[in-house]
């Protein structure tokens, strides 16, 4: 017999929860810290800041919604979500290639 | 008749189906969100050089908003695990923590709301500009705790240009126009505005979902633990995802 008790699974799950949430918040202070770190260029700030990000965004998606562990149906629902996301942000970018003949450039 | 699967999960799905259906709300959510990040790009990117603003929100306040959101996501979980090891008073504890975490938040969010309101750039008939909270004013004059500048561009980088704050009496004659920071101002603040109050919208009801489940709505707990517990799990989801947004909302808005 080599069977764990529920609540013994749970309280590892509440040891991990406990991990994710220091690392959220040495997260937090490092994107703040990272913020006033002069990289020479504003687009690398940007960039450093929205990586930190989104590791945040992956622990709090991957193990507070348990999204590592989830069902492929969600997954399949979120892959989806992500390209028509991506999509939108990507055709947003690209239009500033190709801006109508009107526009006021400044 | 019972709503069915909700408890047991659907076996074509392998899920409850309210776990179905709070994920194809919160892929909605995602697309609502990110077109508003869109039009963040879109007006960002659209302004002249110089004049996007940075330092205009007070980055510790929206700190410790952050820290107070992450504390509310973990309490939240708690919560959901205390049902799960079948403790009730725990799961109590936890989510009482999680609307306290909630009205702390919306606290720090109106306190900066109220700053903005009383912030104002004033244009002088020199062509110079003040700037700052107005402190009283009357028919004949206006008293701010604040600065002048002569390049309406000084206003913008407040993170490089640390102004010297003091007291102004300005002269009513001497002024050209005043305007608030609201989200007329600016379309900085017009965003600003849209994406934090959409998401403060999404805090209250998400603490309003989770205050009946922990008040009226926790007597399903001596009735039916297992359903009980799902609804703690899909208000959880909800609740991530409101923390989730604010990740990526902290720094897109207080510190780039």
């Amino acid at each position: 017999m080599n069977a764990q008790h529920p609540d013994d699974h749970f309280r590892q799950h509440v040891r991990r929860y406990l991990f994710v949430f220091y690392a959220l918040i040495f997260g937090t202070l490092i994107t703040v810290a990272a913020s006033y770190i002069p990289f020479g260029n504003r687009a690398i700030n940007i960039a450093v800041a929205l990586v930190i990000a989104s590791s945040k965004a992956f622990l709090v998606a991957g193990f507070f919604m348990h999204l590592i562990s989830e069902r492929k149906m969600i997954l399949g629902i979120l892959a989806l979500t992500a390209f028509f996301f991506m999509g939108l942000i990507v055709l947003t970018i690209c239009s500033f290639a190709d801006p109508p003949s009107f526009t006021i450039k400044h | 008749m019972d709503i069915p699967y909700t408890v047991e999960a659907r076996p074509d799905t392998g899920l409850y189906n309210a776990k179905v259906g709070i994920w194809l709300f919160l892929a909605s959510e995602v697309m609502l969100f990110g077109a508003l990040f869109s039009a963040y790009i879109l007006l960002r990117v659209g302004q002249p050089e110089g004049y996007w603003p940075h330092g205009w929100l007070n980055i510790p306040l929206g700190t410790a908003n952050t820290l107070v959101l992450i504390t509310s996501s973990i309490t939240t979980v708690m919560a959901w695990a205390s049902c799960k090891m079948n403790q009730f008073g725990r799961f109590k504890f936890f989510h009482a923590c999680t609307l306290l975490c909630a009205a702390i938040f919306v606290g720090i969010k109106s306190y900066e709301y109220h700053d903005k309101f009383t912030h104002y750039e004033i244009a002088l008939a020199d062509g110079r500009f003040a700037d700052g909270h107005i402190l009283r004013q009357d028919a004949n004059q206006v008293v701010l705790h604040g600065h002048i500048v002569s390049d309406r561009r000084e206003l913008f980088d407040l993170r490089t240009h640390k102004p010297q704050l003091g007291e102004i009496e300005l002269k009513r004659s001497e002024i050209q126009s005043m305007d608030s920071y609201g989200p007329w101002h600016h379309p900085y603040n017009a965003i600003y505005f849209t994406l934090t109050g959409l998401h403060a919208l999404h805090v209250i009801g998400g603490a309003i979902v989770i205050g009946f489940l922990w008040g009226p709505g926790s007597r399903m707990w001596e009735t039916d633990p297992e359903r009980f517990t799902n609804r703690i799990e899909i208000s959880g989801l909800f609740w991530h995802f409101v923390d989730l947004v604010w990740i990526f909302l902290f720094p897109v808005l207080y510190l780039l």
